[in-house]
């Protein structure tokens, strides 16, 4: 997931970026690169491998065990937005990375610059751990060139003490009541800013028709009015202290062990995001870093991220070992895969994703 | 034999002068070069940069949606440098005005603020002006509130006050301290009121630190990008911010590198106005 860090974070995220396009080229043309020969019995205690993944995202220890289950030492680089790593990742050469974590859409168009090295499924046998709908996701039909590390849906969270009628639609937001006035946040990264206003119109949360996102912005600047703030990262923090009573948000970011704070996913529908693993064509480790996904996808290992930061993975085996008690304090980490694929898949969109970019830029300029 | 003193000075001048300019050109100059060279190319597919020549990223800055946002922040960032001229000019004076010791108290208590992250207390503004914070808390039980306080521009306008009030006090109360104090008196024995003394005499001559002060202020006011998204919630975009959406979420380098130009310009002008009107200030004084 896109975890917004404080905004000094991403600065500092700025000067890295900079740094690491300088002599940036990046070609439009490629597609998927043709796989490497693999060979399943390299001696893997001769490899090492670089993974660059969002802080808190895995366990703290993960190095430690990999080295004793598998024998190569691991590095762990941290990223603090898709932004940041697709920056090192695009900038041409070698970035060094060999396995790095990043939403399917940006998986897309990491495979689509032929950036990524196409899976040898041969190699994870773990794959099998997967729930079946997590293998035909929309931006990699089958796994092509990814493997989902967790996934789940924006919808609305609040506070259930303090909202008269609980929310039922992104109608509830878009058009508050008058209690819910100055109480309530949307989200600012684009993609989810447009998405409430999308659904509630019908559409599709990818679509590229210009009349609909005049629609939504339009939709979107009636209620700027009645918004506390845009946040992508606190607004957990102002439901629990009651500043805000209903905000637009990730289920995993939804505090609902707080007593009181509800989760709900509107009944127009919602998107399904996905963060993914991937191998970079660039690695010189490749073996390795097979072996280090197909170690993830292991029900105990996997099993760490519902229990420990309650994301929903997309592996049955693994949630299969989460603690019931867990699940029952929880609802929206027992949603079901098939609600959650009921989500439309975030895809990359490419040339048009800078309608998008006008779009939050208009909204966030109006005054 | 010692070499001549000619080769002696020239060595010095490198071993003084060389690190500090190479710090500058390798971590200045060279950026400043690539965000140069980006300005005229394509954005790519995916971000990144398509080495085509292009216009379109000078043309895009006369749309009215960018030129509005630049607008808004002149706005806030001028509100800002006037508010902390009329706070600032009379704290500086008389700073400069207490006996030596409280003048050394006085100016560190100035920047004794500089000693904590300036992330921090931005949040401690935060916590205190929120709906549920303690201003509002006590605002409510006097029967005057809630106040919308927080996320507003003038919660823009407190913060980058609060931030860079010093920026403007250490200036001018350089350039107020430096003056010859036989000058107020002579204006005095000449007849003049302190208000006519002030206006005349004091005023005119510490012009050079208040136009300092106010290129101190103004200049990183308008760049800032972290009060707005904090103190403003989101709901006000200046162009700090816009520069840093290019880079970061739109990965759109070549527009947000001609953003970044675009205030640079505006900067440089601005200092260039400022060295201007400060040599004729010192000239009309003497």
């Amino acid at each position: 997931m896109p975890r917004h860090v404080p905004v000094a974070l991403a600065s500092a995220g700025l000067a890295f970026a900079l740094a690491a396009c300088g002599g940036a080229s990046t070609t439009d043309s490629g597609g998927q690169a043709a796989p490497d020969a693999l060979n399943a019995k390299a001696d893997l205690s001769k490899q090492s491998l670089t993974i660059s993944i969002w802080d808190g995202y895995s366990p703290k220890d993960l190095p430690q065990q990999v080295k004793a289950k598998l024998g190569f030492d691991t590095k762990v680089a941290i990223h603090d937005t898709n932004e940041t790593v697709m920056a090192k990742l695009t900038a041409g050469g070698d970035s060094g990375i060999d396995v790095a974590f990043v939403s399917g859409q940006y998986a897309q168009a990491l495979n689509a610059q032929g950036l990524l090295e196409p899976l040898h499924p041969e190699l994870i046998p773990n794959l099998k751990n997967l729930y079946p709908e997590a293998t035909q996701l929309a931006y990699d039909k089958g796994n092509k060139f990814s493997v989902p590390y967790t996934w789940g849906t924006t919808g609305l969270c609040y506070r259930s003490d303090l909202v008269k009628t609980p929310p039922t639609s992104w109608n509830d937001l878009l058009n508050p009541s008058a209690d819910l006035k100055k109480k309530i946040t949307m989200m600012t990264t684009e993609r989810w800013l447009a998405l409430p206003a999308l659904k509630l119109l019908g559409a599709s949360v990818n679509t590229t028709d210009q009349a609909t996102l005049d629609k939504a912005k339009a939709a979107l600047l009636k209620v700027k009015p009645d918004l506390l703030a845009y946040d992508d990262t606190t607004f957990g923090d102002r439901l629990k202290s009651g500043e805000a009573v209903m905000v637009e948000a990730w289920d995993g970011w939804c505090p609902t062990d707080q007593k009181n704070i509800k989760f709900v996913v509107p009944k127009e529908g919602s998107d399904l995001w996905t963060d993914t693993m991937v191998i970079l064509k660039s690695s010189k480790n490749k073996e390795a870093a097979h072996a280090f996904i197909n170690y993830v996808l292991e029900p105990s290992v996997h099993g760490w991220v519902p229990a420990n930061i309650l994301y929903k993975v997309p592996n049955k085996a693994a949630m299969d070992t989460v603690d019931p008690a867990l699940l029952k304090d929880h609802p929206e980490l027992a949603l079901p895969p098939a609600d959650l694929l009921k989500g439309e898949g975030l895809i990359d969109l490419g040339e048009a994703s800078t309608a998008y970019t006008r779009l939050s830029t208009e909204v966030a300029a109006a005054q | 034999m010692t070499s001549p003193p000619v080769v002696r000075k020239a060595v010095a001048r490198v071993v003084t002068l060389g690190p500090g300019f190479g710090f500058l050109t390798v971590f200045l100059l060279v950026p400043l070069a690539l965000v140069l060279s980006y300005t005229v190319f394509r954005r790519g597919r995916f971000g990144g940069i398509v080495y085509q020549p292009t216009g379109e990223n000078f043309t895009r800055l006369a749309d009215p949606l960018y030129l509005d946002v630049v607008a808004g922040s002149v706005k806030i960032a001028a509100l800002t440098t006037v508010l902390a001229l009329l706070l600032g000019y009379p704290t500086a004076y008389m700073i400069a005005r207490l006996p030596g010791r409280w003048r050394v108290i006085a100016l560190v208590a100035v920047v004794l603020p500089f000693w904590t992250n300036f992330l921090i207390r931005t949040y401690a503004w935060i916590v205190l002006l929120n709906s549920q914070g303690p201003v509002n808390s006590a605002l409510k039980a006097l029967g005057l509130g809630p106040v919308e306080l927080l996320y507003t521009d003038g919660a823009i306008v407190a913060g980058l006050l609060y931030a860079y009030l010093p920026l403007m006090i250490l200036p001018l109360y350089s350039a107020i301290e430096r003056l010859d104090p036989q000058l107020r008196e002579a204006s005095a024995n000449l007849g003049a009121r302190p208000a006519r003394t002030f206006w005349s005499v004091t005023l005119p001559l510490s012009l050079p630190g208040v136009l300092t002060g106010c290129v101190f202020v103004f200049v990183p006011s308008l760049g800032n990008f972290v009060i707005p998204e904090l103190l403003g919630g989101g709901r006000r975009i200046m162009v700090g911010n816009l520069i840093r959406d290019q880079f970061l979420k739109a990965r759109d380098y070549p527009f947000g590198s001609v953003l970044a130009l675009a205030v640079i310009a505006v900067l440089v002008l601005l200092l260039f106005a400022q060295a201007w009107a400060s040599r004729r200030a010192g000239r009309d004084a003497s």
